[in-house]
C-alpha cells in the first residue's frame, strides 16, 4: 500500500454535511442547514402518512355506498386534515427552504437564534407524536376544523390528544416565525437593504408576521376546547350556556390567515424561479413584495367569509365579502407581475421551471374560483361541498406542493451538492401536473352539482366524477413518488453539482459555496446590485 | 340523471338567479384564465431561450401597467360583489305571508313539523308557488338544511333558530342534503324534498293530520308543563299575560327594551331569568333547560305565535273568547 497525496475532491471539501458523521451531530446540531434537512425528512414522513389518508379516502369514494365504515372514512378526512394543514403545510416550505435559505440569501452565518431554531423542530416533533398517537390510539373524527359542540361533547374519539398536538405545534411556528423576523431585520450583510432583499425573503417575513400573531389564538381556542371537553366550561356549547359561532370566529381567525401562512412562502420560490428561468428581473419588485405584507395584512380581516350560512349577521358578511374579494388584488398582482417578467426573457424549461408554470396555471384557478365562493349568493349554494374542497387543493396542492417541489428541484443541488436526473424530473412533474387536474378538476363539477363535503356515502349520479377524482389521485399518488426515489437516489449517486448550476443570481449561488460550509460563506459577503441582475451574467459553475 | 350535467335540477325562483350568476362568474373567469394562460404560453414560446448567452435587457416595471392590473380587477370584482351581495340579501330575508315549517335536525335526522300538526322524518312536502320559511332548530350539534336543488342551504346551529325560505317551481322530488359535518351518520343524514302543485298540496295535507295542530299541540303543552297557571291570559298574573306578547317590544327589568321574537320567547322558556319582564320578580318560573325538546318548543311558540297574531285563526277563539278566561278557553275557537 502506498499512501499518495491527492489534491482533495470537491466531496472532501468541508461543507455542513461532511464535517460530521454522527448521529449527535444532526440532533444537537444548531446549524439552520442541518436543522432544515431534519424537517424536511419529518415532514415528508407526515407528508406520506397525510397522502396514506387521502388514498384512503379516494378509494372509498369509488363506490356511491364507500367502501369503508362511516366512522373510519370520518377519522380518514379527519387525519388527513390535521396532518396536512399543521404538519405538513403550515411548515413544509419556511421551516425546510427558508431555514436552510434564508440566512444565506441575506448574507447572515446562521438565525438569530440557532438553539431556539432547533428547539422549534422538536416541538414540532413532539406535537406531531401527540398527533400521531392519537391516530393510531383510534384516531379522531371531528373533522380538521374541530367545530363546537360536537368535538366538545358528542365525539367519542382523542380530540383533546389531537388538539394537544396542533397546539403544541403551534408554538414550533410561533418560534420559527420569531426567529425569521428577527433574522430579517438585524442580520443583513453589508449592502442587502430592504429593497434588495430575495422576494422569497419578503414572503417569508409576511409568512412570520402572521405566525407569531395568528398562531396564538388557535393555541387558545384549542386550550378553551379542552377545557369545554373536560370540565363543561360552558363556553361553546348551547346546552352549557355557551356559543358555538364564537368557536368558529376563534377558529378562524387563525385559521384563513393559516391559508396565507401556507401560500405566501410558495409565492416566494415562485418569485425566484421565474427571474432565473427566464434571465430576467422580476417585474415590478415593489408591488411584488408589497403584495405579500398586503395579503399578510387584509388576509387578518376576511375570516368571516367561512360563516356566510352559520348565522352571522348578514351585514358583517357583507363586509367580509367585500374584503375577501380586497384580498384577491394582492395575489392577482403577483400572477399579473410573474407574467410580466417573462416579456421578452431568455425563458428555458429545466423541472423547477416546469413546476412554477403549473403553479401559475393551478393557482390562478385555484384563486378565481375563490372569487366565486366570495360571492355570497354564491357560496350559500357552495359552501361544504366539494367546490370548496377544489378550490383550495387548487391552492394548497396546485399552488403549494406545486410550489414545494419546484424550490425542492432548485435547491436541490445546493442542498445536497448533487444533480438530479433532469428526464425523470420533467416526466414527474407532468404526471403531477396531469394527476393532479384529473383529481381535482371533478371535484369543482361535483360541488355545483350539490355532493356536500365529508360523506363516507353519496348519491348515485355522483359517481362518474368521483371514480375519475380517485383515478386522477392514484396518478396524483405515483408522481409523488417518482421524485421521492430519484431526489433519494442522487444525494448519493446523482453527478457533483457545479456551484451554480442554474446561473441564478442572489447570494446562496453567487457567493456561498455549493455545498456551503456550515457558516455559509468563506468570505463575509457583501452586495452591490439589486435582486435578479439576470441582465448581467452570474458566475456560472 | 345525466352523470355530467353541470347544474342540479332548477326548481326554486331563486335557483335560475344563482345559475345565472355563477355562469357569470365563471365566464369572466375563464375569459381572465384564458387571458392569463395565452400570456404564459405566448411569452414561454417567443421568448424561449435559443442561446445560452443571451441576456435580455431588464425591464424594472410599469407603474400603469400596475395600476391598471389592480384597479380593472377590483372593479369587475366589485361587480361580483354587488350582484351576489344582492341575491343574497334577496335570498337571506323571507318575504311576508310564507307558509311557515318547523325543522328540526338531530343526529342523524330532519324532523319535519306542519302548521296543520303533520310530522314527518327526513321527508318535507311544500307546494308550488308560494314562499315556504322554514324555521330550523337542532337537538345536538351543527348540522346544515341544503337543497341543492333550490340552491338554498342554511346551517341549523343548537341553542338559537335560523330561518331559511325558498319558493318551489317545479313539482318533483329533489335532494335534502345535510351540509355541516355532524359525526358518524353526516353523509346519511338525507332526505328528500317532494315539491307538489297547490291542489295536489292540499289533498297530501289533508291525508297526514293526527293529534292536531302544532297551535293545539302547543297550547297542549303550554297546559301540560302549567305554565297557564301563571300566564294567565289577560290578566296581570304571577307572571305576563302572553297575549299580544309575540313581536311586541317588552320592557325588561334592567331597563333594555327587546322585540319578542322566536329567539326571545325559547330563551325566556329555557332560561327565564336571562331576561324578566319589567315589574315581574326573578326565580318564579321553573327552569326548562333540558326539559322541553326542540320540537315541543316549537309548538309553543306557534302557540305563543299565536295568541298575538290578528291575522290567524287564532285571533278568532281571542275575539269570541273575550277577557278573562283561561288559556284553554282562549284558543278554543282557534282550530280550523
Amino acid at each position: 500500500m502506498t499512501t499518495t497525496f491527492e489534491p482533495r475532491s470537491i466531496e472532501e471539501r468541508a461543507n455542513y454535511l461532511n464535517v460530521d458523521y454522527g448521529w449527535k451531530s444532526w440532533l444537537f446540531t444548531t446549524d439552520h442547514k442541518r436543522i432544515a434537512l431534519l424537517y424536511l425528512f419529518s415532514i415528508t414522513a407526515f407528508f406520506l402518512i397525510g397522502g396514506a389518508f387521502a388514498v384512503g379516502m379516494r378509494l372509498n369514494l369509488v363506490t356511491p355506498g364507500g367502501l369503508f365504515e362511516a366512522d373510519t372514512y370520518n377519522k380518514l378526512f379527519t387525519m388527513h386534515g390535521i396532518i396536512m394543514v399543521f404538519f405538513f403545510l403550515v411548515p413544509s416550505i419556511p421551516a425546510v427552504l427558508g431555514n436552510f435559505l434564508i440566512p444565506i440569501m441575506i448574507g447572515a452565518r446562521d438565525l438569530a437564534f440557532p438553539r431556539i431554531n432547533l428547539l422549534s423542530w422538536y416541538i414540532y416533533v413532539t406535537g406531531g407524536l401527540f398527533t400521531i398517537t392519537a391516530a393510531f390510539e383510534g384516531g379522531v373524527d371531528t373533522g380538521w376544523t374541530f367545530y363546537a359542540p360536537f368535538s366538545t361533547t358528542y365525539s367519542n374519539t382523542h380530540v383533546i390528544l389531537t388538539a394537544m398536538g396542533v397546539f403544541v405545534a403551534g408554538f414550533s411556528s410561533i418560534l420559527t416565525g420569531l426567529n425569521f423576523i428577527i433574522t430579517i431585520h438585524k442580520m443583513r450583510a453589508p449592502g442587502m437593504t430592504w429593497g434588495r432583499l430575495p422576494l422569497f425573503v419578503w414572503s417569508h417575513y409576511a409568512t412570520s408576521i402572521i405566525q407569531v400573531l395568528g398562531t396564538p389564538v388557535i393555541a387558545i381556542t384549542l386550550v378553551l376546547l379542552a377545557l369545554e371537553r373536560v370540565l363543561r366550561a360552558g363556553i361553546f356549547d348551547p346546552a352549557l350556556g355557551g356559543d358555538p359561532i364564537l368557536f368558529q370566529h376563534l377558529f378562524w381567525f387563525y385559521s384563513h390567515p393559516a391559508v396565507y401562512i401556507m401560500i405566501l412562502p410558495g409565492m416566494g420560490v415562485i418569485s425566484e424561479l421565474i427571474p432565473c428561468f427566464s434571465r430576467k428581473a422580476i417585474f415590478g419588485y415593489n408591488f411584488v413584495a408589497f403584495s405579500s405584507v398586503a395579503i399578510a395584512v387584509i388576509g387578518f380581516l376576511v375570516w368571516g367569509h367561512h360563516l356566510f350560512v352559520a348565522g352571522q349577521s348578514m351585514y358583517a358578511s357583507t363586509v367580509f365579502s367585500l374584503l375577501s374579494f380586497l384580498v384577491a388584488v394582492p395575489s392577482a398582482i403577483k400572477v399579473f407581475n410573474w407574467t410580466a417578467t417573462m416579456y421578452r426573457g431568455s425563458i428555458s424549461f429545466e423541472t423547477p421551471m416546469l413546476y412554477a408554470f403549473g403553479f401559475i396555471g393551478l393557482f390562478t384557478i385555484g384563486g378565481l374560483t375563490g372569487l366565486v365562493l366570495a360571492t355570497m349568493a354564491l357560496d350559500v349554494h357552495l359552501t361544504d361541498t366539494y367546490f370548496v374542497i377544489a378550490h383550495f387543493h387548487y391552492v394548497m396542492v396546485g399552488g403549494m406542493v406545486m410550489a414545494y417541489l419546484g424550490g425542492i428541484h432548485f435547491w436541490f443541488p445546493k442542498i445536497s451538492g448533487r444533480m438530479y436526473p433532469e428526464g425523470w424530473a420533467k416526466f414527474a412533474a407532468l404526471v403531477v401536473f396531469v394527476g393532479f387536474n384529473l383529481t381535482f378538476f371533478p371535484q369543482f363539477l361535483l360541488g355545483y352539482l350539490g355532493m356536500p363535503r365529508r360523506y363516507h356515502a353519496y348519491a348515485p349520479e355522483f359517481q362518474v366524477l368521483n371514480v375519475m377524482s380517485s383515478a386522477g389521485a392514484s396518478i396524483l399518488g405515483v408522481g409523488y413518488l417518482i421524485p421521492m426515489i430519484y431526489l433519494f437516489w442522487a444525494w448519493r449517486h446523482g453527478p457533483k453539482a457545479p456551484q451554480n448550476p442554474w446561473g441564478a443570481k442572489g447570494l446562496e449561488w453567487e457567493q456561498s459555496p455549493t455545498p456551503p460550509p456550515t457558516f455559509n460563506f468563506n468570505t463575509p459577503p457583501v452586495v452591490t446590485e439589486e435582486a435578479y441582475n439576470y441582465a448581467e451574467e452570474a458566475p456560472l459553475g | 340523471m345525466s352523470g355530467l350535467s353541470l347544474f342540479p335540477p332548477n326548481a326554486s325562483t331563486t335557483a335560475g338567479e344563482v345559475d345565472a350568476l355563477y355562469s357569470f362568474v365563471i365566464t369572466v373567469s375563464v375569459i381572465m384564465t384564458i387571458l392569463i394562460f395565452s400570456c404564459v404560453f405566448l411569452f414561454a414560446i417567443r421568448y424561449r431561450r435559443r442561446s445560452g448567452n443571451e441576456r435580455p435587457k431588464a425591464i424594472h416595471g410599469s407603474l400603469v401597467l400596475e395600476i391598471a392590473w389592480s384597479v380593472i380587477p377590483f372593479a369587475i370584482m366589485l361587480v361580483f360583489f354587488a350582484w351576489g351581495t344582492k341575491l343574497y340579501y334577496k335570498n337571506y330575508v323571507p318575504p311576508e305571508n310564507t307558509l311557515d315549517l318547523y325543522v328540526t335536525g338531530k343526529q342523524w335526522m330532519w324532523k319535519v313539523q306542519y302548521p296543520g300538526g303533520q310530522r314527518e322524518i327526513n321527508e318535507l312536502h311544500v307546494p308550488t308557488g308560494r314562499p315556504v320559511k322554514l324555521t330550523l332548530a337542532s337537538e345536538d350539534v351543527i348540522h346544515s338544511f341544503y337543497v341543492p336543488a333550490f340552491r338554498i342551504k342554511h346551517d341549523v346551529v343548537p341553542g338559537q333558530y335560523e330561518t331559511l325560505w325558498f319558493q318551489a317551481t317545479t313539482p318533483g322530488r329533489y335532494h335534502i342534503f345535510c351540509a355541516e359535518y355532524c359525526g358518524t351518520g353526516h353523509a346519511t343524514m338525507g332526505g328528500w324534498v317532494t315539491v307538489l302543485d297547490p291542489v295536489a298540496y292540499e289533498a297530501w295535507l289533508s291525508g297526514g293530520a293526527s293529534g292536531g295542530s302544532m297551535q293545539e299541540q302547543g297550547e297542549k303543552l303550554f297546559q301540560q308543563y302549567g305554565c297557564v297557571t301563571c300566564h294567565v291570559l289577560d290578566q296581570k298574573g304571577r307572571c305576563p299575560s302572553l297575549r299580544n306578547v309575540f313581536g311586541h317590544a317588552v320592557a325588561l327589568d334592567d331597563g333594555r327594551t327587546v322585540i319578542a321574537d322566536e329567539a326571545y320567547v325559547r330563551e325566556s322558556i329555557l332560561n327565564p331569568n336571562e331576561k324578566v319582564v319589567a315589574g315581574y320578580k326573578r326565580d318564579i318560573m321553573p327552569v326548562f333547560q333540558g326539559q322541553i325538546g326542540e320540537e315541543g318548543l316549537l309548538q309553543l311558540i306557534v302557540y305563543i305565535k299565536s295568541l298575538s297574531n290578528p291575522a290567524s285563526t287564532g285571533a278568532v277563539g281571542k275575539a269570541v273568547s273575550g277577557k278573562a278566561v283561561s288559556g284553554k278557553s282562549a284558543t278554543k275557537g282557534s282550530t280550523k
